[in-house]
């Protein structure tokens, strides 16, 4: 019997019988994209004129001094169009969503950030789109929810469940089961039945692939060690692609370690202890569940890291022990967002400041000639109310207070 | 064991019935009570679920019944003692319908043991085609559990008959595109769909989603063995209590 989209004992395809012929037809259609040259010739010319590919590889000058080790290299993906590396992943199935002549995307989205991805990928590619979310994410994330429905994109709270990214990703299965017809599925993350673990990370070697050669340009070496935040692995796997084959690169992932692991409050499915082998959402990986196998619920500050699950190519680099994985807590993501605000003029993405905290952990104790990379995934803007929020800004709180009451009026 | 049985069964009753609960929904007692109900109700199989999390393939109707019963602290073990008391005290067969993930962190061959132990003689399960499913199916049938693979109208012909190599018991045709509990319109397609599965296997047919009316079941006399009613008795359940299940089973053939 075959077994397709392994990743050592990772990964796989474990979906009700309804979508097999629909996964198989998309198997089929990446593969033949992904040997079509004009593909990603088509891709790269996109990504270059509607999002700003390349994006930077900027020299944090004054985080380095700051902490007195390596030189830190952040690369730029908060500069893509829609503010995060999201957009990577979406474009390119957009282009994959024309070749097999459907009309109708669906999504889940965390933050977020990919479902305004997904609704300005449909937007400009003229596919009608719903984006699942679920009910939780969309009180936190409301500027985002504006934004997809300003883009033309239905957006469906999800009430089941823990109401958050996997419960999104269950509505979203669901409607894939009804609709495949006319419907794709653009999967966020590098999770999920085969393909798209493997698809996902395709489209974010993009980023792989600009960064190792802007480091060499710009530093003229190889980086001692890569971080990257990890919620399903899709950003972290493309920054990782440029150097999966230099075994003297260190590449660090890192997970929400929410209000600590000892609390059992967090999304750190490889950092912790807590995780264990299952199978979910149509793949074999590390999850946060119990005995019986009931999915735990998470927690992080960051909506798009708090997740159940992980990349199976992931889970396969952390038993291989090609990757290591460290979680930061909230209270450490908030400081390091400050940190780089005041030192870098760069506001960061919650999610991405968990790999800033992650480098900033051990930059002190790095030796001073080293080099280290790390991926600024998105920008923080769409955050102001939960950073507002946790820093306690009175200002803000009365501004808030004043526009509801001019709403109430 | 089951094929037995169903063809024996047929002697009786043109097209037979298998129900569905969720373990543990409304609780522990309530199901038993529930199960007591419908058999007497003359249904001729019933599918036991064990709630999961990620219940992807059902509707809102059994998924909110599962998360009500994972809610309530139903645990696997308390499914297992359940299952035992149930085939202890009735006499049809009875099926486990969950989702892989619970056999997988139980383990294939504990799960399959105390299933057999629990006096079930089946299992649906259908996030685990059989790509994925060689010793999960090695498990299940070293413990005389009949493994039931799903056919899909979707699938190719091709794909049907690989299927069929795997089935024991019989097969689960779904009746359309989706997920449990929504609308089935039973239409002539479906005979297209039903006799592309009947190409493919001598094994029995039973029929599932969107069945949910004597009409529904008059429609699929003669071209399947079983109509499996699940969403709607639920749903019935829900709004009308106990009684109500047990009198539409019964008025249902």
């Amino acid at each position: 019997m075959d077994k397709t989209g392994y990743y050592g004992t990772f990964g796989g395809a474990f979906i009700p019988e309804i979508l097999s012929t629909t996964l198989e037809q998309l198997q089929l259609g990446f593969k033949e994209a992904k040997e079509d040259p004009a593909f990603w010739s088509t891709y790269q010319g996109l990504m270059s004129t509607y999002s700003c590919r390349p994006t930077p590889l900027t020299h944090a000058e004054n985080l380095s001094r700051h902490f007195g080790g390596p030189q830190i290299y952040l690369k730029r993906e908060d500069l893509n169009h829609t503010g995060a590396h999201k957009l990577n992943n979406v474009m390119g199935q957009g282009l994959l969503v024309q070749r097999m002549g459907k009309t109708r995307v669906i999504a889940e989205t965390g933050a977020g950030q990919h479902g305004v991805a997904t609704a300005t990928m449909a937007a400009k590619f003229g596919y009608s789109c719903t984006i699942y979310m679920g009910e939780v994410d969309v009180a936190r994330q409301r500027p985002n929810v504006f934004w997809m429905e300003q883009l033309g994109a239905t957006v469906v709270p999800v009430r089941d469940g823990a109401r958050i990214l996997k419960d999104a990703i269950n509505e979203a299965l669901r409607d894939w089961s009804t609709n495949m017809d006319t419907t794709h599925y653009v999967l966020g993350t590098a999770c999920g039945p085969h393909p798209y673990p493997e698809m996902v990370s395709y489209f974010q070697s993009i980023v792989g692939t600009e960064v190792r050669e802007q480091i060499l340009r710009q530093s003229g070496r190889a980086p001692t060690r890569v971080y990257a935040c990890v919620g399903g692995g899709s950003n972290a796997l493309g920054v990782f692609s440029g150097f999966l084959d230099d075994a003297e690169v260190e590449l660090v992932g890192v997970e929400a370690g929410g209000e600590g692991l000892e609390t059992h409050k967090h999304a750190a499915r490889l950092a912790s202890e807590h995780g264990s082998v299952g199978v979910a959402q149509g793949y074999k990986t590390y999850f946060l569940q119990d005995d019986d196998g009931q999915m735990l619920e998470t927690h992080s500050v960051a909506a798009g890291l708090d997740y159940i699950g992980v990349s199976p190519i992931l889970s396969a680099y952390h038993e291989e022990g090609r990757v290591r994985f460290e979680a930061a807590t909230d209270e450490e993501v908030l400081e390091a967002t400050r940190l780089v605000m005041r030192k870098e003029g760069i506001i960061p993405a919650l999610e991405s400041a968990h790999a800033l905290a992650g480098a900033f952990r051990e930059a002190p104790e790095m030796n001073g000639d080293g080099v280290v990379i790390i991926n600024l995934s998105g920008r923080g803007d769409k955050d102001i109310f939960t950073i507002a929020d946790a820093l306690g800004d009175t200002a803000w709180k009365s501004f808030i207070i004043t526009k509801a009451e001019e709403y109430r009026a | 064991m089951l094929e037995d049985y169903i063809r024996n069964k047929q002697k009786e009753k043109d097209i037979l019935l298998m129900a569905h609960v969720v373990l543990g929904y409304p609780s522990i007692e309530e199901t038993f009570e529930l199960v007591r109900t419908i058999v007497e109700a003359g249904v001729d199989l019933m599918e036991l679920q064990i709630p999961f999390s990620e219940p992807i393939a059902d509707g809102p109707v059994i998924l909110h019944a599962s998360q009500a019963a994972l809610a309530g602290g139903v645990r696997v073990d308390d499914c297992f003692r359940l299952a035992r008391k149930i085939t202890d005290a009735f006499d049809i067969p009875f099926l486990f319908m969950t989702y892989y993930n619970v056999v997988f962190k139980r383990g294939e061959e504990r799960f399959f043991a105390e299933t057999r132990e629990a006096g079930i003689c089946g299992a649906i399960v259908p996030d685990i085609p059989p790509e994925e499913g060689e010793s999960f199916m090695a498990a299940a049938t070293a413990n005389n559990i009949d493994p039931i693979f799903i056919l899909a109208p979707t699938s190719s012909s091709e794909r049907i008959s690989y299927l069929a190599r795997f089935g024991r018991g019989f097969f689960y045709c779904v009746a359309r595109k989706g997920v449990t509990g929504a609308k089935t319109d039973f239409s002539s397609e479906l005979d297209e769909f039903l006799d592309r599965c009947r190409g493919a296997t001598q094994l029995p047919l039973a029929l599932g989603f969107g069945v949910s009316s004597k009409e529904d079941v008059q429609f699929l006399r003669g071209k399947v063995e079983i109509a499996v009613v699940g969403s709607q008795a639920l749903r019935l359940l829900n709004t009308n209590g106990t009684k109500a299940v047990g009198d539409f089973f019964a008025k249902l053939r």
